[in-house]
């Protein structure tokens, strides 16, 4: 009964239903062929894309090796740095949160904003940190009253702490944020809050002490929200390295450094009050301002802390007990960087708080370079030790009259004698006799002109200068003038505390080879220094005058003499010019060094040793523009050699001494 | 309804509530079910082992669904074809006012709400546009629709639906109104080279409708041509996507472990990338048998309609079997990277009321026209003579 146009429909449909669904059948064909290639073909390519969006790898930074004192006290360790942190997605109401923690510990209002702020910016689940450097105290209030705090975190990170502050800053040196140019690729140096060594151990150690990263696998999702952390690669803690310094040495030396000849008296003291009183309106005030104490000198005046350092040395071993520089400066706030004010004031100071002068300061050695010109010439055979000379109180060269300190000069002196009242027209003597070339090889020979290798970064040459030293720098011929000055430490002579500890040290430990250690050896191992091949007898004759020095009738240093129950020390004053002196000042008569702008006044210097029967310590003291060696280094150095002694008398105590006492009588 | 119907052999002018519901294809019913179970279980895995928010909600609905479709089913295939225009003029309207609404800043809602569905009139407008046009066709002889003439009214009532879709703008929903419409153009009979010429145009018409995209349209686009080139931004999706696929591998991560979709690195893996989340639990072998479920319901349909007797009933259940075939293939090509991404939910299995709707009030027409397949309807949509 159908109609012929119907069937012609419903063939037509039939037959486009077909083409239709095989098409259709085409494209689900199409469909299974591109997921048969994409999880079966590519299926490996795509698990390994899967895991790496699926994990991050997390550095674990190492921890920091620590800085240890000769005694094991830590100079440099690592704090807990507990802080808290606030968590929005956790939290609700992140204001009333940070008001209900400001009621249980004190929440500054500046870092409430801040929080608030951070908060903001950042997605839900991110912790923003709103106090660190909490106390325990304040931590277990925050931890007691976890109920009402929702969100709030306690984290616990480390910081770098210098329990010692500014006392062995030169040696340790600090820690700092890690600078652009630092980046070497190691992904652990771009962790926040990772630090490097900047200055001091801390940077020539830096590697030793860093360690290996950790690193663990976190599972996160798309958000960068951990979901899961997998355990991992622990990392290998950093490295402690031992010191030779006596951390309470240090302290001492770097009091009584600072403090020079003056007296230090809380501010409350009567003799305070009058002293602030005195000082001119607009005084720069520098160093210890922030302390409770000052210093006044013996006529009630206030005075700065002073500027200088000090090498304490074992003569045998090399072993630095003590290197200070003052002033110092506290390593801490590099930690978290240091405000730019903070950091110019540290560059602007005139006393280079930041300059390891211990190792970098490099002064004119004075007088302490007579033993060295004294050994040289008796090495040479063309003076002895009973060579004498007679000081008139100069010596003409040509048309040049060379002044000894002494104006109206010392008369007829030897060796001894010469030292130990530090005659200069006698060392000028020398000079003549046995030339520039000698004294330098000499100076070359007890460690002076040359990297000591230090472990130290900044450490400096010094100055020790021949004749191609000057035709090659200045294109000048060598003056005989310059030889005389050179043999009394000045012209272009430079020496660095360390060196002139190093020097003495090689003078009166039997002429060994010694040279300065900071960093102890692992193995404990003690190697014993070369011989520089001097004659013993030499050696003794410059260790007696030195002795002298202190202990003669007529030493310059005799005012520092050891207390009858005290072991001896011997040593050489030195005060090197800073400014020379102009003939017409010296025909006024020299302006005394208390009437000079700071920076014109003498270097003070003191080189010394103890006991002097057996030396065990050599120290090199040298106060910047303090006036004279034998009014202020020579007691900054007799207060230190005997304090080093008290806490070790020697290697072999007392009966040492008696043995070596049997041995000079034998 | 109250003319009388040319009643003869196996064409029964009324057949009871339990004759028709006797006459329902169960298993057809069954697959569906199946389908929209699996769309439980991903729901639920989406959610993290969870039947809130989505797979519960995603129940309700399908049980709605199906009360909506066996109604349907039961109503006579002739009630559909007298109100066939009616109801594209109603569902055109209700288009026209979404827009108009949105246009003039009443809010920018592009969809009603009905309690468990949230209804877009552009998804209505897929069912009632197979309604009107396979009304058309039905009235045409063959000769008929070989006469150019008589394809500009049906072209009318395709291009008043786009031109409004588009201006949501949409273009995944304008795509597919214009694929299904174009397939029952097709089975209607109009000639094949038509279709060539149409596709030439089409071709030649690209740069003019590259200039008329919008241009977040036109990056999706480019960055389908290549999604590594902006993994982080426009290609994240696909790429996600595709890692999700591919590290599912034979057997899948299993039911639940999809660290991809899990750990939140797919997107929208609850609506538009749900596929891409079952390959990644279920493997190769769960994609392909979940497409496998899809082609059994699209050959049932195919299946129905070519048993059907009517042409309008033929149209109908094909035209709707299609449009279920243009969902599938457009969501799964789409989150496999072979077709730009066009936001086309996977049919019974993405959360979301509209789509499935859509498909089960189709499928209820589908059902009907099998139940009611040997009524003849004349020409004119009455009684043949």
């Amino acid at each position: 009964m159908l109609k012929a146009s119907e069937q012609d429909s419903q063939r037509i449909f039939t037959r486009r239903a077909l083409m239709l669904a095989t098409g259709k059948l085409g494209l689900v064909g199409a469909l299974a062929a591109r997921l048969y290639y994409l999880q079966i073909v590519e299926a490996d390519r795509y698990a390994l894309l899967s895991r790496d969006n699926q994990f991050n790898l997390e550095l674990l930074p190492p921890i920091r090796g620590r800085i240890l004192d000769v005694n094991g006290v830590a100079l440099a360790d690592n704090q807990d740095n507990f802080r808290i942190e606030i968590v929005r997605e956790q939290t609700g109401d992140v204001a009333a949160t940070l008001a209900a923690l400001g009621s249980i510990i004190e929440v500054p209002e500046w870092d409430v904003r801040r929080v608030l702020k951070d908060v903001k910016r950042k997605r839900a689940f991110v912790p923003v940190t709103v106090l660190e450097n909490l106390s325990r105290d304040e931590i277990a209030r925050v931890a007691v009253n976890a109920p009402y705090l929702p969100g709030v975190r306690i984290e616990v990170g480390r910081s770098r702490r210098y329990p010692f502050g500014d006392i062995a800053v030169h040696c340790t040196g600090y820690v700092a944020a890690v600078s652009e140019n630092e980046l070497t690729g190691d992904p652990v140096l771009e962790l926040p809050d990772f630090r490097i060594g900047k200055s001091g151990i801390e940077k020539i150690h830096d590697l030793e002490m860093r360690g290996t990263a950790g690193q663990r696998q976190v599972e996160v999702n798309a958000l960068g929200r951990i979901i899961r952390k997998l355990p991992g690669d622990e990392g290998e803690p950093g490295r402690d390295v031992q010191l030779s310094i006596d951390v309470n040495l240090q302290r001492y030396v770097t009091e009584r450094l600072s403090r020079g000849n003056a007296e230090r008296i809380p501010l409350d003291d009567p003799r305070a009050l009058a002293a602030l009183a005195q000082a001119p309106a607009g005084t720069p005030v520098r160093g210890d301002d922030s302390s409770d104490t000052i210093l006044v000198d013996k006529n009630g005046r206030r005075v700065e802390p002073e500027s200088g350092a000090v090498v304490v040395m074992d003569v045998h071993s090399g072993e630095l007990r003590a290197i200070v520089s003052v002033p110092g400066y506290d390593p801490s706030p590099f930690n978290h960087g240091l405000s730019p004010k903070d950091w110019e004031g540290l560059l602007s100071n005139p006393r280079s708080p930041l300059t390891n002068k211990a190792i970098a300061g490099q002064y004119p050695p004075g007088s302490t370079f007579k033993m060295l010109v004294g050994l040289a010439a008796l090495e040479s055979d063309l003076a002895s030790a009973d060579t004498r000379f007679f000081c008139p109180g100069y010596l003409e060269l040509g048309d040049t009259r060379f002044h000894c300190w002494k104006k109206h000069g010392h008369g007829s002196l030897d060796m001894n004698g010469a030292i130990e009242q530090s005659c200069d027209v006698y060392f000028y003597e020398l000079a003549k006799r046995i030339g520039i070339d000698r004294i330098a090889t000499m100076a070359q020979r007890l460690g002076l002109g040359q990297m000591l290798d230090v472990d130290l970064p900044g450490e400096r040459r010094g100055l020790i200068p021949t004749r191609d030293w000057k035709l090659a720098t200045r294109g000048e011929q060598w003056q005989r003038g310059e030889t005389l000055i050179a043999a009394i430490g000045q012209g272009f002579v430079l020496a660095t505390p360390l060196q002139l500890a190093t020097m003495t040290a090689r003078i009166v430990n039997g002429g060994r080879a010694v040279v300065p250690r900071l960093v102890r050896e692992t193995n404990g191992s003690r190697k014993s220094f070369p011989s520089l091949g001097l004659n013993a007898r030499d050696l003794d004759a410059m260790r007696d005058a030195m002795n002298a020095v202190v202990n003669g009738d007529r030493g310059t240093a005799r005012r520092v003499r050891s207390a009858k129950d005290e072991p001896a020390i011997g040593g050489k004053t030195g005060t090197s010019q800073v400014k020379r002196i102009s003939m017409a000042q010296r025909a006024a008569g020299i302006t005394k060094n208390e009437d000079l702008p700071w920076r014109d006044r003498d270097h003070a210097l003191f080189v010394g040793f103890g006991p002097v029967a057996s030396p065990r310590f050599a120290v090199s003291v040298v106060v910047e523009h303090g006036g004279g060696g034998s009014s202020k280094a020579a007691p900054i150095a007799a207060d230190i050699l005997l304090e080093a002694l008290r806490v070790e008398p020697g290697p072999n105590g007392p009966l040492s001494e008696a043995v070596d006492g049997l041995r000079r009588q034998g | 309804m109250a003319g009388g119907y040319h009643f003869e052999g196996l064409n029964p002018p009324e057949m009871t509530l339990g004759q028709k519901l006797a006459a329902v294809n169960w298993l057809l019913v069954l697959l569906m079910g199946a389908i929209a179970s699996i769309g439980f279980a991903m729901l639920y895995s989406a959610a993290n082992g969870n039947f809130s928010p989505w797979a519960f909600r995603q129940a309700i609905r399908f049980g709605v669904g199906l009360v909506v479709m066996l109604s349907v089913a039961m109503v006579d295939v002739r009630f559909w074809m007298r109100s066939a225009y009616i109801i594209y003029s109603g569902v055109l309207a209700l288009l026209l006012g979404v827009e108009v609404m949105g246009e003039i800043g009443m809010g920018a809602q592009r969809w009603i709400d009905l309690g468990v569905f949230q209804l877009q009139p552009s998804e209505l407008m897929k069912i009632a546009l197979v309604l009107a046009l396979a009304r058309y066709f039905h009235g045409l002889t063959w000769d008929e629709v070989g006469n150019p003439v008589n394809l500009l009214p049906p072209l009318l009532m395709i291009a008043m639906p786009v031109v409004l879709v588009l201006r949501q703008p949409d273009l995944g929903t304008a795509l597919m109104i214009i694929m299904g419409a174009g397939a029952m153009f097709f089975l209607a009979g109009v000639r094949i080279w038509k279709f060539l010429t149409l596709i030439g145009v089409g071709i030649a018409a690209v740069p003019v409708a590259w200039q008329l995209m919008r241009g977040y349209q036109q990056q999706r686009i480019l960055t389908f041509l290549n999604p590594e080139s902006d993994p982080l931004g426009s290609g994240y999706h696909i790429l996600q996507s595709k890692i999700a696929l591919g590290s599912g591998g034979l057997f899948g991560k299993g039911f639940l472990e999809g660290s991809q979709s899990h750990l939140n690195f797919l997107p929208e893996k609850q609506t538009d990338f749900i596929f891409t989340m079952l390959a990644e639990e279920f493997g190769l072998v769960g994609g392909l048998g979940l497409i496998g479920l899809y082609v059994l319901v699209v050959g049932y349909g195919i299946a129905i309609a070519i048993r059907a007797r009517s042409q309008f009933g033929r149209l109908v259940a094909l035209g709707v079997t299609t449009t279920l075939f243009l969902y599938l293939f457009i969501n799964v090509a789409m989150v496999m990277g072979l077709i730009p991404v066009v936001g086309v939910p996977l049919p019974m299995i993405s959360y979301g009321g509209t789509a499935m709707l859509t498909i089960m009030l189709g499928f209820g027409m589908v059902i009907g026209v099998s139940v009611h397949r040997d009524v003849r309807i004349g020409r004119a949509g009455v009684d043949e003579d």
